[in-house]
């Protein structure tokens, strides 16, 4: 079959919403989207264990410790979820840490953002889970069958995170002054690179219009953002705290909250490198990589010697 | 250093007794035994299962989606391989 009629039964394909299994014709570029996408995704849940893991050996109760200790295991897990997503079309898990280690395949922004008092551990998962969830949530519909399967497991164990992480926030709430006060601290600092994590506005992404006709997206980046506001809002309320956005207010007529502009210089420093750990991340990454090469080459000696004795004893 | 990459492993597992083992995901493992336990820790943290398979990726064999047609299409057109293909009167109890 020519390359045309190819791409004629795949468009035929996600036109009639039928999932696209690794080993189908697909065009290159779907490929190569998804291999971006995927690992960049996979990146972020691996590199975001280290802001949460800064607070593991601090949290405040053996239940809060065993609360975080699971969470953090959890984003090991989805990276790995992932990873296996990514490796279904042709590229290596050596390869995909190697693109993170040298800066090819970004992760989410806000992970470059550094965990300063506990209160940020409860903004991380009220917050950064919240976005995440609404994106990954949509994502459970992606028009690539292992990338949509481990979405679903991955939004299974994800809302535990959220409701952890606005436990801590509640808690702080209703505590003394100080308490509050560093809840309304962590929010004031995590709650304009939350907005960001749904990427550059439709306008200005240039990914967005190929990953609706491929239904890889299902909604656009500013269409997410909006959601994500109009649910967070409502929460604050809850917890007595307020956004720092003084243009954030109801609309009537809309049906949603209107809320000020997002300072997208910023955005790009920080993708492009330059937020306040970049550093930190990927040199921590690179160090556990360098470290751990023993490690790997030990199982792979143990394991060919297993397999020798092995054959020796039924020779 | 050894720079060989661990294989990579298909998992299976029975969430509980009286079910199938169902494919639950892959990943990567020095050898079975090392697969097992990555397996248990990355795809039971919840208590989802109760037995675990893992197969190495490369011997399974798959069929081929090009092939598709020759494979299952022939299974279509015979009907009469279900029962709603006969015709019974509806006064007719268990059956």
């Amino acid at each position: 079959m020519d390359i045309k009629s190819l791409e004629d039964r795949f468009e035929a394909k996600i036109a009639a919403g039928e999932s696209i299994e690794p080993k189908d014709w697909m065009p290159e570029k779907y490929r190569k989207t998804h291999i971006r996408q995927i690992s960049q995704h996979a990146h972020s849940e691996i590199v975001g264990m280290l802001p949460e893991g800064n607070w593991i050996t601090r949290a405040p109760s053996l239940r809060r410790k065993v609360a975080l200790l699971a969470k953090v295991q959890d984003e090991a897990g989805h990276g790995l979820y992932l990873y296996s997503a990514a490796e279904t079309l042709g590229i290596t898990r050596d390869e995909m840490t190697e693109q993170l280690l040298s800066g090819k395949a970004k992760y989410s922004s806000i992970f470059n953002y550094p965990t300063l008092t506990w209160a940020d551990i409860g903004a991380i998962g009220w917050l950064v889970d919240g976005a995440a969830i609404i994106n990954q949530v949509m994502l459970t519909r992606t028009s690539f069958g292992p990338y949509a399967r481990a979405m679903v497991r991955i939004c299974k164990e994800e809302s535990f995170h959220q409701r952890q992480g606005y436990e801590i926030m509640l808690t702080l709430c209703n505590g003394t002054p100080e308490q509050k006060a560093m809840a309304q601290d962590a929010l004031n600092r995590w709650w304009w690179p939350s907005l960001m994590m749904f990427g550059p506005r439709d306008a200005e992404s240039p990914h967005t219009e190929q990953s609706m006709k491929w239904k890889i997206k299902r909604k656009t980046n500013d269409d997410l953002r909006q959601q994500f506001v109009d649910i967070t809002k409502p929460q604050a309320d809850i917890l007595g705290i307020s956004i720092p956005d003084e243009n954030l207010k109801w609309n009537e007529a809309s049906g949603h909250y209107d809320f000020g502009a997002i300072d997208w210089d910023e955005f790009w420093q920080v993708v492009n490198g330059n937020g306040q750990c970049n550093k930190d991340r990927i040199s921590a990454k690179q160090k556990a990589w360098d470290e751990g090469a023993w490690v790997r080459a030990a199982a792979v000696a143990h394991a060919e010697k297993k397999a020798n004795k092995k054959q020796k004893l039924s020779a | 250093m050894n720079k060989k990459e661990w294989p990579l492993w298909e998992v299976f597992v029975r969430s509980k007794n009286g079910l199938e083992h169902r494919h639950f995901g892959s990943l990567h493992a020095a050898d079975a035994d090392m697969a097992i336990e990555n397996a248990r820790d990355v795809y039971t943290r919840r208590s989802e299962g109760v037995s675990i398979w893992v197969v190495q990726s490369s011997d399974i064999t798959a069929s081929n989606p090009e092939e598709s047609g020759e494979l299952f299409e022939p299974a279509k057109d015979k009907v009469y391989r279900h029962p709603t293909f006969y015709e019974l009167p509806d006064e007719l109890k268990h059956m």
